[in-house]
């Protein structure tokens, strides 16, 4: 690999390795990684007392600056702001990967019956995806986590319910390029049924392309999650969200820059790793699709 | 050309009577009502009350009745604030959101569309690699984030802006550019990779050949086939400034529709809910309608495609 000039890919080489050539959406990678394995291991943290517990108040110590004691500080009821982000992330995280998981469920599932049926049914129901995609779904998502009690559960299926007009879009578009490639003439023609054609043919091929469209999903969906969140309507207290910590920490950011500081870097970080490496995947796995 | 349009707008009613009905039920399914106060009403008063508004009648018969008066213009009253109808509260603040809306557009345009052009006349440079820097950062920032640090900067370190209100044009600024910043990171990236796909065509060295100067191939030249994507994406751009007008209307305390959903959201107005929601939906509609049709203006050959 390390013969081979830049940006020219030898025809055996896998989309992987093209992917690892590329540096910063493999840091983007690990970062991800990191940041998902310490959030989700914090209630395992606590439980060993290596981290104090994300909602213990503690009035008389108040907010206090990051230093020895707290790494990252305190907010405002005296809790432990390193606890506090890591369970809010597990909360962002979760929301991101499941939410992805409904928008590609309902996306691919539309998609590719719009393209497989065909004709004039086809483009009505790409018509209605283009219409859907114009109204402010924004709004409709935070009446639903209103309407249900601000329940975890529905903020993922709500935010999810609206993500996946892209991923049918492109999912459409790809199965009518493959339905008339010839290996799937000759499954016709050997007399193999509709679903068995798009289990064995269309799902595999498509693969690729719903992997790294999801990738692309995710930081929309956490945006969206954590927008919903700092209008106050997202997760309940006590739980927390990256959303929730911002919107928390944008009312004192006067007398505690870092409750707004850290908790927005860590974020943002978050999102833009996920970006490079939905890219970076993209160009990896889609070259067509990938840009000069 | 006339028709097309005619079919559009058509299009848009039964669209808009499904967002009618859908927020409809679910204006009605949040929990608690606008009445429920601290100190409960007596039950007569609270009788009357609902009678006035309708809201003793089954549900499907307060339908029938809200898209009588839709067809007839008429949002309801307001359940929060007596005495006033939806229509008014709601007029009072859709100038405030179209100003700030109008020009948080301007500054992403003129700060998005240039500086793609510039990124993309030296490609892989530093006048290419850090104005795209800041604008991948612009994407992955939400407008949450970005809005609060540019009033702990502006505002409160500096001093230089009011961090809230509204009333002249210094409350403008920082919303505005919370708004127009953070929609210009999309259109730039936008704009310089359409041209770096321009740029190779051969009209373009055709021109350049002939001897335009560089400036007027990029600007005249390149950019009006270059910027029928970005056109395009001022549909997106429109949705994505309404949510972003709810962070940004919140924070920087702006009178605008933006505050008043999230406002009616926690008052449970559904009158002033069902109202905001709709203003939306058709603002939203005709944006994409407008973009389609710079679009067939720009470029002759889409215009022939439609049906």
């Amino acid at each position: 690999m390390s013969a081979a000039p830049a940006n020219v890919s030898a025809p055996t080489e896998t989309g992987w390795q093209r992917f690892q050539r590329d540096r910063t959406p493999v840091i983007a990678l690990w970062f991800l990684v990191g940041i998902a394995a310490l959030c989700f291991s914090s209630p395992l943290l606590t439980a060993l007392h290596w981290l104090p517990d994300y909602k213990a108040q503690d009035l008389a110590l108040g907010p206090v600056a990051p230093g020895a004691g707290h790494w990252l500080g305190t907010d405002l009821l005296g809790r432990d702001l390193l606890a506090r982000l890591l369970q809010g992330g597990m909360i962002s995280i979760s929301v991101g990967l499941i939410a992805t998981a409904v928008a590609l469920l309902v996306g691919v599932i539309y998609g590719v019956v719009a393209a497989e049926i065909g004709g004039r049914f086809e483009d009505l129901a790409m018509r209605v995806v283009d219409i859907v995609s114009t109204l402010p779904l924004t709004l409709i998502v935070i009446l639903c986590t209103v309407v249900f009690g601000q329940n975890i559960w529905m903020i993922f299926l709500a935010v999810g319910g609206v993500s996946w007009l892209t991923m049918a879009r492109i999912v459409c578009t790809k199965t009518r390029s493959l339905k008339n490639r010839q290996f799937v003439e000759a499954a016709v023609s050997l007399g193999q049924s509709r679903p068995g054609i798009v289990l064995r043919h269309y799902l595999p091929n498509l693969s690729g392309t719903i992997a790294v469209y999801a990738t692309l999903t995710v930081p929309g969906v956490m945006l969206l999650e954590a927008f919903v969140s700092f209008l106050g309507l997202g997760v309940k207290s006590p739980m927390t969200s990256w959303g929730m910590m911002i919107k928390e920490g944008s009312d004192v950011m006067e007398q505690c820059p870092w409750l707004l500081i850290i908790p927005s870097v860590v974020f943002a970080a978050t999102l833009l790793s996920l970006s490079y490496l939905g890219d970076g995947l993209r160009d990896a796995f889609d070259p067509r699709t990938a840009k000069k | 050309m006339f028709l097309y349009v005619l079919k559009r707008l058509a299009e848009m009613i039964p669209v808009l009577l499904v967002v009618v009905v859908a927020t409809f039920f679910l204006a009605h399914a949040v929990p608690g009502g606008p009445f429920d106060k601290e100190r409960p009403m007596p039950a007569e008063v609270k009788k009357q009350v609902e009678a006035y508004y309708g809201l003793d009648q089954p549900l499907y018969v307060q339908l029938g009745n809200y898209i009588g008066n839709l067809a007839q213009g008429s949002l309801g009253p307001s359940m929060k604030y007596p005495g006033w109808s939806v229509n008014q509260i709601i007029g009072a603040r859709i100038p405030v959101s179209v100003v700030l809306g109008l020009v948080s557009l301007l500054i992403a345009i003129l700060v998005g569309i240039p500086v793609g052009v510039i990124a993309a006349s030296r490609p892989n440079t530093w006048m290419d690699r850090v104005p795209m820097g800041f604008a991948l950062i612009g994407i992955c920032v939400p407008s949450f984030v970005f809005g609060p640090l540019l009033a702990l900067v502006f505002s409160l370190q500096l001093g230089w802006f009011p961090p809230c209100g509204w009333g002249s044009a210094s409350h403008l600024v920082l919303p505005a550019l919370a708004l127009g910043l953070i929609t210009a990171a999309p259109l730039a990236r936008l704009t310089r990779g359409e041209l770096m796909e321009v740029y190779t065509l051969d009209y373009v060295r055709t021109a350049r050949a002939k001897g335009v100067s560089p400036m007027r191939v990029r600007f005249v030249h390149a950019l009006r086939n270059g910027i029928l994507p970005v056109v395009t994406y001022l549909g997106p751009a429109a949705a994505a400034l309404v949510s972003g007008s709810f962070v940004v209307e919140s924070l920087f305390d702006v009178p605008g529709v933006g505050k008043l959903f999230v406002t009616a959201i926690i008052n449970r107005d559904v009158p002033v809910i069902l109202g905001t929601t709709l203003l939306y939906a058709v603002a939203l509609l005709c944006l994409n309608l407008v973009a389609d049709l710079a679009k067939a203006a720009l470029d002759p050959r889409t215009a022939r495609d439609r049906r």
